[in-house]
Parts: C-alpha cells; sequence; structure tokens
C-alpha cells in the first residue's frame, strides 16, 4: 500500500468504523476523459493496461469481430468494444468505445460489498479494489451496473480498472492514457475533463454535423471519474451497450440503505442485552473441565 | 512524404486514399486527429472497406479496388470545371504553360502514341516537349526504322515553347483538360462503383480549400501501399501529384503528397538502394551502354529544359559529384582518376531484376542460392506458392531471423508430403539475428527524418548484429578471392572497408562514412569556407566530381558532421508552431521538413498564408530566409524567375511527364487490374496496362470471370499485428488469434454463412482457408452495371508462429493467391484487387 500512501481514503465497503477521509472537504477529482470520436480502436490501451498491471496472458477465439474479448476478463480490465451500427438515416458507422470501470461517485460495488476494506474509493474518486480483503462473494459484480469487476475461479477474487490508482498516486497519469497515440483519451481534473468534453462537443455539433453529440457523466449514480464524448449521446446503448441511465440494482440499495441500519440497531439492541444481562445476571462461573489425555512421540516425529 | 507527419496537423483537408493510417500508422495518426480537432480539419477516406480510418472520417467512400485513377482523374475533371486552381502557381510552378510536341497522342483508344504492340513498349519520343522554332519539322517517331545503329535515347529541349494564356490546343493545360474530360462523373461511377452524387460530393469537399484559386488553404493527400500495388500504382501517385499541383498544395505546410512508409526504415532502404535500378541518394544504376564514367554521366545527368526567360535550378546537374563522392566511397584510394574513379566495377543492369523476376529466375533455375536478411521471403512477394517451389530448386539459401519463419522453413509449407521433403536438396544455413531493440543505427521515416536509435539490451546468446555477420560473410568472400582469385576481383578486394573493427564495424562509423567527408581540401568559393582533408562534410554542396570528397549517399550529407551527429539530436522545440522541430534528428535533404517549399510562397517570395509561413524572399538580406530551411538556391531573386522543383530540369512540377520518366504514359489512364471482373468502360479493347509485366511459367495463372473467379480480394495488415513476426508473440496473438476473411454481410447471407464458419478463398493460383468474418463495413457495389463483391484478407498467417504451431490455422499464406502481376514503374505487384472464387468449407 506504500505506494498509494498520497491516496486519501473517503469510502470503505463493509467498514463499521469512521473513514478518516469521509466528511472532509473535497479533493479535486481524478477523471478520465475519453472521446470516443478520435478513438481508431488500436488497443494501445489495452495493451499498456495488460503490461502495466502485469496481467498473465490468455488464449482468445476468432468471434467474428476486431474486438479482442466479448467482454472484460478478470485479467483484461480495458476492453475496446467495436460495434457495427447503421442508423436510422441509413448513415453507418463503425463505434469504439474503450469500456473499463467507471469509477461511480456512487459505487455499486462498494455498495454491495460486504468485506470491510475490499473496496474503498479515494477522496480523488478512484474506486479500487483490496484484493487481500476481498472474501469472493461476488456481490460487487451484482452490483456494478457496467458490468465491469470480474471474478478469477483461480484466486477466487474479482478484480478491475484501478485507473492505476498506483500510478496516480504518484503524480502520473493512467498506463491506458500514456499509451494513447491519438490522444483520444485525456486525464485531469474533473471539472478540466468536463470542459474539454463540452469543447469538443461544440465542435462535433456545428463542425461535424453530429447534433446529438454529448457528454456521458450519468447523474444517476452521481457522476463517474470516466468520462465519454459520444457523437450520439441520446442512444448511448449502441457504443456497446452503455446504460442510458445506469442505476445500483435496487436490492443493493435496499440492503445498504435499510437493511443495514435496521441491521445495525438490530445489533446494537442485542449488544445492550448482552450488557443488560451482565448487570443482572454477574459474569459467567467457571465449569468443571473434562481431563485432557498428554499426547507423546510428537518432538521424535518432528525431527524425522 | 513530401511534408512529414507533424506537418499533418497544419492542414485543412486531407484525402486518405489507398491507406489506412489509423490501422498501420496509429502514432502518425495522431496529427491527422489533431488538425481535426485544432484545425476543424475536414477527412475524406476513400477504401474499398470501411476501415479503422474511415471511422473517425466526415465522409467514406466505398471504391473498387484498383480503380482509383478513375477517382482522381475524376477529381481533376470537377477541379478544372470549377475553377478550383489558382493560375498563378499553375502557370509559374506547374508545366502547364509547356506546349507538347506534335504527334503526341492521348490514349483515347487505351494507347499513348509510339505503343509497339509485339514488343509491348513505348517508344517516348513524342513525349516530349516542343522545342522554340522547332514546330515545324516533322515527327521523327519513325526515323529510327531506317537507322541501322540504334537512337539515342530523347532528350529534353533546351528552350521549351510555352503559352501563358494557356490558351495552346497542345498545351499541357489543354491536354490535360482534355483527357481527364472523359471521367466524367457517370464515367467515374461505372468504373469506380461509387454513386455519382458522393463522388461530386467528396471532390467538392476536397477542392472547396481552392475556391475561385483563393491560396490561403492546404490540403494534404495521404496514402500508402493501398495505391502502390497494382499493375498502375505508380501512376495512381503521379494522378496525386497533379492534383497537389493544380491546386497548389506542393511545397506547402499542411499540403503535399504524402507516402505512408510500412515499415519503420523503408524509407531507409529506398534511399540506400534497396531496389535495383538504383544507386544510394537515387543515382541511376548504370547498364551496359554505360562504357565509362563519361557516358555513364552524360546519360544520367540531365540539362535544363524550360522558357527562355525563365530559370531552373537542375539540381541533378550535380550528379557528376554525387557520383564520383560515391564510388570514392565504395573503392577509396583505388578509385583514381586515372581508373575512372573504378567505374566499371560497379554492377551494371542489362534487364530488370526487380524483387517478382528474382524469385521468377530461381523457378526457372537461373538464380542458385538466396540471402534473406531482414525479411521473409516467401511470405512478402505475390504468389507464394511459386517462390516456395522456387526454392525447391535452388542449392542453398542463408536466412538471418530471429525466429524460425516460412522461408527459413519452406519445406513445411501446407501440401508438402514427406516424400516431396525428402527430394528437396536445398541446404538451409539458419543465422541468429538480432531485433530491432538489441541494434543501435538509425531509422529513417516517412518524413525522411534520419533518427539514431541505441540499443536497448544486448542480443542474447549467440544472436550477432547485422553488421557483425555481413561483415564476417564479406571478409571471408574477399579471403577466398585473395587466394584463389577469380572473375573481376577488383570490385571485392579493393572495396573500402576502413573500419576500426572490420569484423563488426560501428554503424557510427558508417554513418559517418554515409555523410562523407574531405579527401583534400574544399572550399566553396561563394561563402569561402573551407573544409579541411579529412573533416566531415557539413552538406552536399561540397561535393566535388574530382575525387577530393566521398560520400555513400549524397542525401545523407549533412547528417554526420564536424558539429556531431545531426541524427542524434533530441530537442523538440518549435519556435515557429508549425511543427518543423529543426533540431530534432535530421531530415534530408539538408534537414528540410517539407520538399519544395518556395511553391508556399508566391511570385514574389510572400507565403501564401501569413499564418503559416515556412520560408520567404527577404529583401534586405537578399536571401532566402524562414523558419523550414529553404529548399531552393539561396540567393535566387524572385524575380530571376526560378522554378520551385528544383530536382526537375524544367523547374516546375510536371503535370505532364515528358520521355517516359514514367513508362507507361505522360499523363495517368485508368486501366483495368490485371484480373478484373469488366472490360475498361473507357476503352474495352485495351482493357490493361499494356506494359505491366506478366510472367509466363506454369505456375503464373490469371484468372477471369469466365473461369468462375467473381469477387474481388483485397489484401492489407492489421494493427494489431506487425507483418509475419507478431504471429510469435503472445500479447499479439492474444488480441488477434487467427487469420480470417472479411466478407460483406450481404454476400454472406446469400451463402448462408455465418461469422466464424470456415471459408475456401481460391484465386486461379491456389486456394486459402480461414474464418469468416462477416461484416456490414464492406458493401456490394454497381460496378459497371454489375452488382459486385469485394473480400479482404489480412496478411499475418503463414505455417510458423504460436497460432499456426497449435494447429489453429489451415496455414496458408494470404499471397498464395495474389497473382504476380507488376507495375512498370515500381516493379510493384497487384497485391491488391485480384479475382478469387468463395466457397464454405
Amino acid at each position: 500500500m506504500s505506494d498509494r500512501k498520497t491516496l486519501q481514503v473517503q469510502r470503505i465497503s463493509g467498514h463499521p468504523g469512521p473513514v478518516a477521509g469521509a466528511g472532509m472537504q473535497r479533493e479535486e477529482q481524478v477523471c478520465k476523459l475519453i472521446d470516443t470520436t478520435t478513438c481508431i480502436g488500436c488497443k494501445a490501451c489495452e495493451v499498456a493496461c495488460v503490461e502495466w498491471n502485469d496481467m498473465p496472458f490468455q488464449p482468445t477465439m476468432f468471434d467474428n469481430t476486431y474486438q479482442t474479448m466479448p467482454d472484460t476478463h478478470w485479467n483484461y480490465w480495458n476492453l475496446i468494444k467495436f460495434n457495427e451500427v447503421t442508423n436510422e438515416d441509413g448513415t453507418f458507422q463503425w463505434l469504439m468505445r474503450k469500456h473499463q470501470c467507471m469509477h461511480c461517485a456512487d459505487p455499486g460495488c462498494l455498495a454491495a460489498c460486504p468485506a470491510d476494506g475490499a473496496i474503498v474509493q479515494y477522496r480523488n474518486g478512484i474506486v479500487d479494489f483490496q484484493e487481500e480483503n476481498c472474501i469472493g462473494c461476488q456481490f460487487c459484480v451484482s452490483g456494478c451496473p457496467f458490468n465491469v469487476p470480474k471474478f478469477s475461479p483461480t484466486t477466487k477474487k474479482v478484480y478491475k480498472c484501478t485507473l492505476c490508482s498506483d500510478r496516480v498516486g504518484q503524480g502520473l497519469e493512467p498506463a491506458c492514457i500514456k499509451a494513447c497515440p491519438t490522444g483520444c483519451l485525456h486525464f485531469g481534473t474533473k471539472s478540466d475533463m468536463l470542459m474539454l468534453a463540452e469543447k469538443r462537443v461544440k465542435q462535433l455539433q456545428t463542425v461535424s454535423g453530429f447534433k446529438e453529440a454529448g457528454t456521458y457523466d450519468p447523474q444517476t449514480i452521481g457522476g463517474t471519474s470516466v468520462v465519454y464524448v459520444l457523437h450520439d449521446a441520446s442512444n448511448p446503448e449502441k457504443y456497446g451497450g452503455l446504460p442510458k441511465n445506469p442505476r445500483i440494482p435496487l436490492s443493493f440499495t435496499i440492503w445498504k440503505n435499510w437493511f443495514k441500519p435496521i441491521g445495525l440497531i438490530a445489533s446494537m439492541m442485542a449488544f445492550a442485552g448482552v450488557i443488560l444481562h451482565y448487570v443482572t445476571e454477574g459474569p459467567r462461573r467457571p465449569q468443571p473441565q473434562p481431563p485432557v489425555k498428554e499426547v507423546d512421540g510428537g518432538e521424535g516425529k518432528k525431527e524425522n | 512524404m513530401t511534408n512529414g507527419w507533424v506537418d499533418i496537423k497544419n492542414t485543412d483537408m486531407m484525402l486518405i486514399m489507398g491507406g489506412n493510417p489509423a490501422e498501420n500508422h496509429p502514432c502518425g495518426f495522431k496529427w491527422v486527429i489533431e488538425a481535426k480537432r485544432n484545425r476543424d480539419a475536414k477527412i475524406v477516406v476513400v477504401d474499398p472497406r470501411f476501415t479503422r480510418t474511415a471511422s473517425v472520417a466526415d465522409q467514406f467512400l466505398q471504391i473498387r479496388a484498383g480503380s482509383d485513377i478513375a477517382f482522381l482523374g475524376g477529381l481533376i475533371n470537377y477541379a478544372l470545371a470549377n475553377n478550383r486552381f489558382n493560375h498563378e502557381y499553375l502557370v509559374n510552378y506547374t508545366n502547364a504553360a509547356f506546349i507538347v510536341k506534335e504527334g503526341f497522342k492521348l490514349p483515347e483508344d487505351g494507347l499513348y502514341s509510339g505503343y509497339d504492340a509485339t514488343a509491348r513498349t513505348y517508344d517516348k519520343s513524342t513525349w516530349n516537349y516542343e522545342e522554340v522554332g522547332a514546330g515545324a519539322h516533322a515527327s521523327d517517331t519513325h526515323s529510327h526504322a531506317v537507322q541501322s545503329s540504334p537512337v539515342p535515347p530523347p532528350t529534353l529541349p533546351p528552350n521549351v515553347a510555352y503559352d501563358l494564356s494557356l490558351q495552346h490546343p497542345r498545351c499541357v493545360f489543354q491536354l490535360l483538360k482534355q483527357q481527364y474530360s472523359r471521367y466524367t462523373p457517370e464515367m467515374v461511377e461505372r468504373i469506380t462503383g461509387i454513386p455519382r452524387e458522393r463522388a461530386i460530393k467528396a471532390w467538392e469537399t476536397f477542392t472547396s480549400i481552392r475556391q475561385n484559386g483563393d491560396m490561403k488553404k492546404a490540403g494534404t493527400i495521404i496514402y500508402a501501399v493501398g495505391w502502390t500495388q497494382h499493375s498502375s500504382g505508380t501512376q495512381t501517385i503521379r494522378t496525386a501529384a497533379m492534383i497537389q499541383l493544380l491546386l497548389g498544395n506542393v511545397g506547402r505546410a499542411g499540403g503535399g503528397v504524402n507516402a505512408l512508409r510500412g515499415h519503420s526504415n523503408i524509407q531507409g532502404a529506398t534511399d540506400m538502394a534497396g531496389i535495383f535500378d538504383i544507386l544510394p541518394g537515387y543515382l541511376k544504376m548504370p547498364v551496359p551502354a554505360d562504357t565509362d564514367l563519361k557516358t555513364y554521366l552524360t546519360r544520367t545527368t540531365p540539362k535544363a529544359s524550360k522558357p527562355k526567360e525563365w530559370d531552373s535550378f537542375n539540381y541533378w546537374s550535380n550528379t557528376p559529384a554525387f557520383t564520383v563522392s560515391l564510388l570514392k566511397a565504395l573503392y577509396g584510394d583505388a578509385a583514381t582518376k586515372e581508373n575512372d574513379f573504378a567505374f566499371n566495377w560497379l554492377p551494371k543492369i542489362d534487364r530488370k531484376y526487380s524483387w517478382a523476376e528474382i524469385w521468377d529466375d530461381m523457378y526457372n533455375g537461373k538464380v542458385k542460392a538466396m540471402m534473406a536478411f531482414g525479411m521473409n521471403g516467401v511470405m512478402i512477394g505475390p504468389n507464394a506458392k511459386k517462390n516456395i517451389e522456387a526454392l525447391k530448386k535452388a542449392d542453398f539459401l542463408v536466412v538471418c531471423e530471429i525466429y524460425p519463419d516460412e522461408t527459413s522453413e519452406f519445406w513445411r509449407a501446407p501440401g508438402t508430403t514427406p516424400e516431396e521433403m525428402a527430394k528437396i536438396n536445398t541446404t538451409v544455413y539458419r543465422l541468429p539475428g538480432a531485433g530491432f531493440a538489441e541494434k543501435d543505427g538509425t531509422f529513417v521515416n516517412s518524413a525522411r527524418w534520419l533518427q539514431w536509435k541505441w540499443a536497448a539490451v544486448p542480443p542474447p546468446g549467440d544472436c550477432r548484429l547485422d553488421q557483425e555477420i555481413l561483415a564476417r560473410i564479406f571478409l571471408k568472400i574477399r579471403g577466398k578471392y585473395q587466394q584463389e582469385g577469380g572473375k573481376l576481383p577488383d570490385p571485392i578486394l579493393k572495396a573500402s572497408w576502413n573500419y576500426t573493427n572490420p569484423n563488426n564495424p560501428s554503424l557510427a562509423e558508417v554513418a559517418k562514412e554515409l555523410n562523407g567527408k574531405a579527401l583534400a581540401d574544399v572550399t566553396d568559393p561563394k561563402t569561402n569556407t573551407t573544409i579541411k582533408a579529412d573533416q566531415q562534410l557539413p552538406g552536399f554542396a561540397f561535393l566535388r566530381d574530382d575525387g577530393s570528397t566521398m560520400s555513400g549517399n549524397w542525401l545523407y550529407c549533412g547528417s554526420w558532421t564536424e558539429a556531431g551527429a545531426m541524427i542524434q539530436r533530441r530537442d523538440p522545440a518549435d519556435p515557429s508552431g508549425l511543427g518543423i522541430h529543426a533540431n530534432w534528428a535530421w531530415s534530408w535533404p539538408m534537414n528540410r521538413r517539407v520538399m519544395y517549399n518556395r511553391a508556399s510562397c508566391d511570385l514574389n517570395g510572400k507565403p501564401w498564408d501569413p499564418d503559416r509561413k515556412q520560408i520567404w524572399w527577404s529583401e534586405a538580406k537578399q536571401k532566402w530566409a524562414g523558419n523550414d530551411v529553404p529548399d531552393f538556391k539561396p540567393d535566387s531573386d524572385p524575380k530571376s524567375h526560378m522554378g520551385p522543383f528544383i530536382m526537375n530540369p524544367e523547374g516546375v512540377g510536371r503535370l505532364f511527364v515528358p520521355i517516359g520518366a514514367v513508362a507507361d504514359g505522360p499523363f495517368p489512364e485508368h486501366y483495368e487490374p490485371t484480373e478484373s471482373l469488366i472490360a475498361n468502360p473507357l476503352h474495352p479493347s485495351q482493357s490493361n496496362n499494356p506494359i505491366a509485366k506478366r510472367f509466363k511459367s506454369d505456375m503464373d495463372k490469371y484468372g477471369t470471370p469466365d473461369q468462375g473467379y467473381n469477387i474481388i480480394c483485397t489484401t492489407y495488415r492489421l494493427t494489431e499485428h506487425y507483418h509475419y513476426w507478431t504471429k510469435n508473440n503472445p500479447m499479439n496473438v492474444q488480441l488477434v488469434p487467427e487469420p480470417f476473411v472479411e466478407i460483406p454481410a450481404e454476400l454472406a447471407d446469400q451463402m448462408g454463412l455465418r461469422g466464424g464458419e470456415k471459408v475456401k478463398v481460391t484465386s486461379a493460383r491456389a486456394d486459402y482457408i480461414a474464418k469468416a468474418m462477416v461484416t456490414k463495413r464492406i458493401k456490394p457495389m454497381m460496378v459497371d452495371g454489375k452488382k459486385t463483391y469485394q473480400i479482404g484478407i489480412p496478411i499475418h498467417w503463414g505455417y510458423r508462429g504460436i497460432a499456426e504451431d497449435a494447429g489453429k490455422t489451415a496455414k496458408t499464406p494470404a499471397n498464395y493467391l495474389s497473382p504476380a502481376a507488376i507495375d512498370p514503374n515500381a516493379y510493384t505487384p497487384e497485391f491488391k484487387g485480384f479475382l478469387v472464387k468463395l466457397e464454405r468449407v
């Protein structure tokens, strides 16, 4: 964790106690801007991600597409989705969208995660998995509105893009940004990225004739730390299933917002009952123990 | 590239055709995106497929492979009809006003004047300018018939007749108009399959930068081997050059004709004469008739040919200095004035020795051995099966590689039976080479930059650097000659080999040798600077024809001077903001970043666009000054009317190419690909390029639609792979694991074919099996009224590699399919736009 020391945590999954960074004045939020209108699908970001994170290779299968694999994988966090789209007006587009964790302001994964400290959100907006605390329950997988976290059957843990928190913590840009040859990927503060996106959207609308061009920063999950520029923001679904209004599944909201407080109250009441019991009944008296048989030869065996 | 990668950011308009830079040059493509983002530049993409480049284009037009000249000819016609050219540029910087000799005939019937049907060549004597006062003379086209001795090749007249009003019926401008008036939108639609309204829209968009001749804006044309790899490839590129001259885009920031090279150092390979018909620095190769140096120099040194009132720098008049300096670099002290600087030790070419000819010769038993370095010989040529058969007949083969490849294991080609293998007597020597990151040296990129690179890691194990392998072979051979003598031993015994470590020359020493040095004190009379003997030369202006200088490649002179290695510079500063980066590496010629940049100024020497000032005439200093190095005579006052195209004897750009500098015609004409579905709508009786080369061996078959070859096939590369190497690298294999064939969805529907199912592609030469990629990115098109389908095959797989060794592919190289049909100028085979049939497996 030493390489992430400059990152302050503001939310921790499954954590009952106070969080150091919570409620403090917000640090400037970091953001990745992906301009799909200048992406050429070269996959440099895919390779950079695999290499920076030292991911093991896996065999892939030809699947009638330029896309490397159908979806992200536990060891493949960054995937360009290729979509051949014939629009209603007959125009044809080959849309390429870099797909990875969106680093939501209200992360569904974190909400769903029951393991203390398995998922944290830093004050700069990065949502990061801490594999050492992951219990492999895969609640985060169902909690994510973008289908990002992936389970490894080998390690029994879940993985996803970290927004290169190790690099960002050291003041570097994420590996995918560094590798992008066309500059369709940008990295900076959220406000700067939104400004840049706005400028590009205006250009797309006025110069390139994309009337529906827009920025994708869904407010249904409080906005994201990964923002897209789309030629057609009215229909993000055509960019390989980007949800128009992503939401954390209701079950997790209910669990987090209703059951957890109720559970907490219940457990506190149980604890109060225990105290009451102690006060009224006093401590437990020692019980008589059964005799224990000595095991011999243990030392000698060890020497063999 | 006339310009450079970075310069693309200066453009207002891009025509990307015959290339897919987003796929094959993703890093360079950043400048395309920058122009788009920062200058609102428009991109028009024309390609047989909707490519990665097309995905970010403003307009995409699907063209039939092999019909590019028709589309571009239509563009010329459109520009001429709609006043989309600049009169001042056209009249003064091109040969538009020059008058062409009487007797010259345009190819209305598919043939220019002078065609000899039996020899399949042209007599080019009418392809010339008219000399002042010579108009009344009868044509001498047939005079040679009565002469017994061969006529000398035609030469350009020194005093060219011209008509600045451009009205003379035989002036280049009128002939140009006449030639391309036949390329109407209707005709272009028939030939290319592009609906006329879409073609007109694209022409309108591209030429809009020159609305009413206004010179403020600039447009670039970007291409790659999608234009080159046709039986009329050179002429396609000529058409682009003509468009750019007509529109006044050459020499300008954001303009030019820009070839994207497909390998990191292919420009360097060309500069250093990796082709049979040139010597380093594009000097011409001697022929048997060049019995001595003088004859050779007389033949190859052009004389100025221009209107009397104009001036022409005619830079190739320095050919003698370049040639003698090269001979001094090759043969050192053994090259003396007395022995003609050892001119007769140079090889002389009696015929063509292009790539496909070498293999044909080996197949026919004439070539007995091959040394293959840094390339996968059987994979990169057309009709690859023939190449494999040829190797089976060779005595020996030497391959220097970093992987076992298809060439070094040619006997593993699919279909070779164990009995056949037993009969192969070719001895194969495999030499362990070093990879690019294990070597230092230079890359010359598309922008003509010589950039030094340093080795990242040493070669592993027994691997050796190329120069060590070559040096040791050379020294061994020289030792043999010393001991045993031999035919013409001098070129080998006396070759200059003055390296500190002769067995492993340092590439820094070689680079310094290419730059060249003074062998005696040399003084420039104009500046009165003297370069002392043994000092590195600062530039090619110091090269001499008397043996007092040496230079391995005159174009590289200036790259490693007394001031140090210019090629190792890494200063990114760019004060003008034009992307010139004058102190980053070094660009030939003389660190000029945009060639012919005199043409970026008007006749008076003022930049056409004051916001993009490249160079200008400084009245105060009476010199050309600039942000870039002027590609011009530094003190030539604009009043002297010296032409900006200093490498042409005319001094101006050639809309019309005289005396056969291009073999198949002074103007490009659309010819059908060697294998075509239709007869040429322009002239059905002369459908193909009359002088494109075909081969005659039993393995060289060419298909026709009658034989059932009814689908057009094109081949190309993917961004995920690099030629035939990366199939050995797990990361690349993970990105694209297997070969595939891209098939239009409509065609697949007809065949009941689904994506991922195997298909067999068959040409007249061989077949190829891979999985189908059914896509909407290739649409059916109407060509000359017939519904036509095109398919595409990426070339990366063969019979050695990760997927191949795991038995995942059919192991056939894509070039099993392509025909050995050769462009008559660049000798490039027709890898794109041949005929196949398609079946389910």
